[in-house]
């Protein structure tokens, strides 16, 4: 295993270092040491490898990331896994606001809570929270699962277009536009290999399926109030 | 952007620490707020005692006059200068002259807070040299406040630093803009509430005061500006004795509290906390939206 220790070296030579590593790179396995709430920790990976880093993170963790395996050993903050394309993030704690924000890809796994914002303008990526989440939470999502083991905050999925969220515990309120969906078959499979993946001790007829009642997809003038 | 930090100690043994807990905690967050910086710190009290902290752009000259002005007055007061700072020390009787005489002869010189414990030190100036015109590490309390401003609402100057002082003891810091604070201001006017500056946080600072002069407590007061008061905030408030934490109902601001035994503490970032004691032993959490939040000792 290759050990960086942030605080001695820079967040510029970790990033850059990641960022020479070749997608036949010996260097599989690496440790960050001293995180100490740094920002943009591991951002713009593009090679199969698997990153740990040890302590608490702050803005944008693993953003961008392609391919790479992410774990937080600690919290993260703002914006982690923000627009992943592929690969997979795992927060060991809590998670900030905004957490796979725009994602396109991969896995991004928060075993805390997650707090306002979650899967914002999601566009494919599947978010799997542990435990509960915050406010406007898939707000205009457009592709992708968000699956909640937890309780969810106010306007859950508000003006959502086709991502699909699954809910375990109570929602305080659904969005503009978000309908509870029956939950049929093809979900529950979805459904089930998502948590497997995500390592959630949870049964997939726990959950409520919600998702986009469709009426704001074209400008209608009985729905202004809904805009 | 902006950066708040606040530590409230509940073990008395880190009280001599909190001044250098604190300016720790400031200069993590400059690359927030490089424009200004200012902490609010309350220490001991002297009974029958008020401690009002006066700033001037001319420190040599205007202290020692003022100091000799109170003496000619026959106003008994002791006074310590700190860079572009001095905190007079008077007895609370002599308050409302002290006032009178600075008003008439010395308008230039700016109040940055009365009160029997609170002291407030601010300065445009990188976080890490105004923590250290002031020597803020070397300073000791029981709770204290700060801010690292990046200024959006109104001009770059010294009173538009944070924290804000409106009220006897009570100062506030604000991360955020607020929407509503010009038709608020002329509201709070008409009140009879003074304002020094255009800046949105005085506003805030104001309102919390003028609504406990009315007899609200702090939580109350905290609880109304959800509805009074528009835009994006997350406020931290120091009082006497108290410590307390309000974000706006969208929260868009971020904030990051921890709690030990021995502390509570917030942040803009976790990075503005990674040195305090144990933090790695500490509750950390996010304080909810439209959640007031408050310790007292």
């Amino acid at each position: 295993m290759q050990q960086f220790d942030l605080e001695a070296e820079g967040l510029r030579k970790l990033n850059q270092t990641l960022h020479a590593l070749g997608n036949d790179t010996n260097q599989k396995t690496w440790e960050v040491i001293n995180p100490r709430g740094s920002h943009a920790i591991a951002v713009g990976l593009d090679v199969p490898i698997e990153v740990t880093v040890r302590g608490s993170t702050g803005y944008y963790c693993g953003g961008m990331n392609k391919q790479a395996t992410i774990i937080v050993d600690g919290s993260a903050g703002p914006g982690v896994a923000e627009n992943m394309m592929s690969g997979k993030v795992i927060i060991e704690g809590d998670a900030s606001q905004y957490a796979g924000a725009t994602g396109r890809g991969g896995l991004l796994v928060i075993k805390g809570n997650a707090a306002s914002r979650c899967g914002i303008s999601m566009k494919g990526i599947n978010i799997v929270v542990h435990g509960n989440i915050g406010h406007m939470s898939a707000f205009m999502a457009q592709k992708g699962n968000l699956v909640v083991l937890g309780d969810a905050g106010e306007a859950l999925g508000d003006s959502l277009y086709e991502a699909q969220i699954f809910v375990r515990g109570s929602v305080k309120s659904l969005g503009a536009d978000c309908i509870e969906k029956e939950m049929r078959p093809e979900h529950i499979e979805v459904l089930k290999t998502l948590l497997e993946d995500a390592g959630a001790d949870a049964k997939p007829e726990e959950f409520r399926r919600y998702g986009s009642a469709r009426n704001l997809y074209h400008f209608d003038i009985d729905h202004a109030d809904s805009y | 952007m902006c950066g708040i930090v606040g530590l409230f100690l509940k073990d008395r043994s880190l009280e001599p620490r909190l001044g250098s807990l604190l300016a720790d905690m400031l200069v993590k967050m400059s690359d927030r707020g490089p424009d200004s910086a200012g902490i609010a710190i309350y220490g001991e009290g002297k009974e029958g005692r008020s401690k009002i902290t006066i700033q001037s752009s001319r420190p040599e000259t205007d202290f020692p006059d003022l100091s000799k002005s109170l003496e000619q007055a026959g106003i008994n007061v002791s006074m310590e200068i700190k860079d572009t700072h001095a905190v007079f020390s008077l007895p609370v009787a002599e308050e409302e002259r002290f006032h009178t005489l600075l008003r008439a002869d010395f308008a230039a010189m700016r109040v940055m807070s009365r009160g029997q414990h609170i002291e407030i030190y601010k300065e445009v100036g990188q976080p890490r040299d105004v923590a250290a015109r002031f020597d803020l590490s070397g300073m000791g309390g029981t709770h204290g406040i700060g801010h690292t401003r990046m200024a959006t609402e109104s001009a770059v100057t010294t009173m538009g630093a944070h924290p804000f002082s409106t009220g006897a003891d009570q100062c506030l810091v604000h991360n955020g803009s607020l929407s509503n604070h010009n038709s608020l201001r002329r509201k709070l006017r008409h009140q009879g509430m003074p304002f020094e500056t255009d800046n949105d946080t005085e506003v805030a600072a104001s309102y919390l005061s003028y609504r406990m002069m009315e007899g609200a407590s702090l939580g109350e007061a905290l609880e109304s500006s959800l509805s009074d008061l528009d835009g994006f905030y997350t406020f931290v408030v120091g009082t006497r004795d108290g410590f307390g934490v309000l974000r706006d109902p969208i929260a868009c601001k971020p904030a990051v509290m921890a709690e030990t035994d021995r502390y509570v503490a917030f942040g803009s970032e976790y990075r503005a906390l990674v040195n305090l004691p144990d933090i790695e032993m500490a509750r950390v959490w996010e304080p909810e939206p439209a959640t007031v939040y408050f310790w007292k000792h």
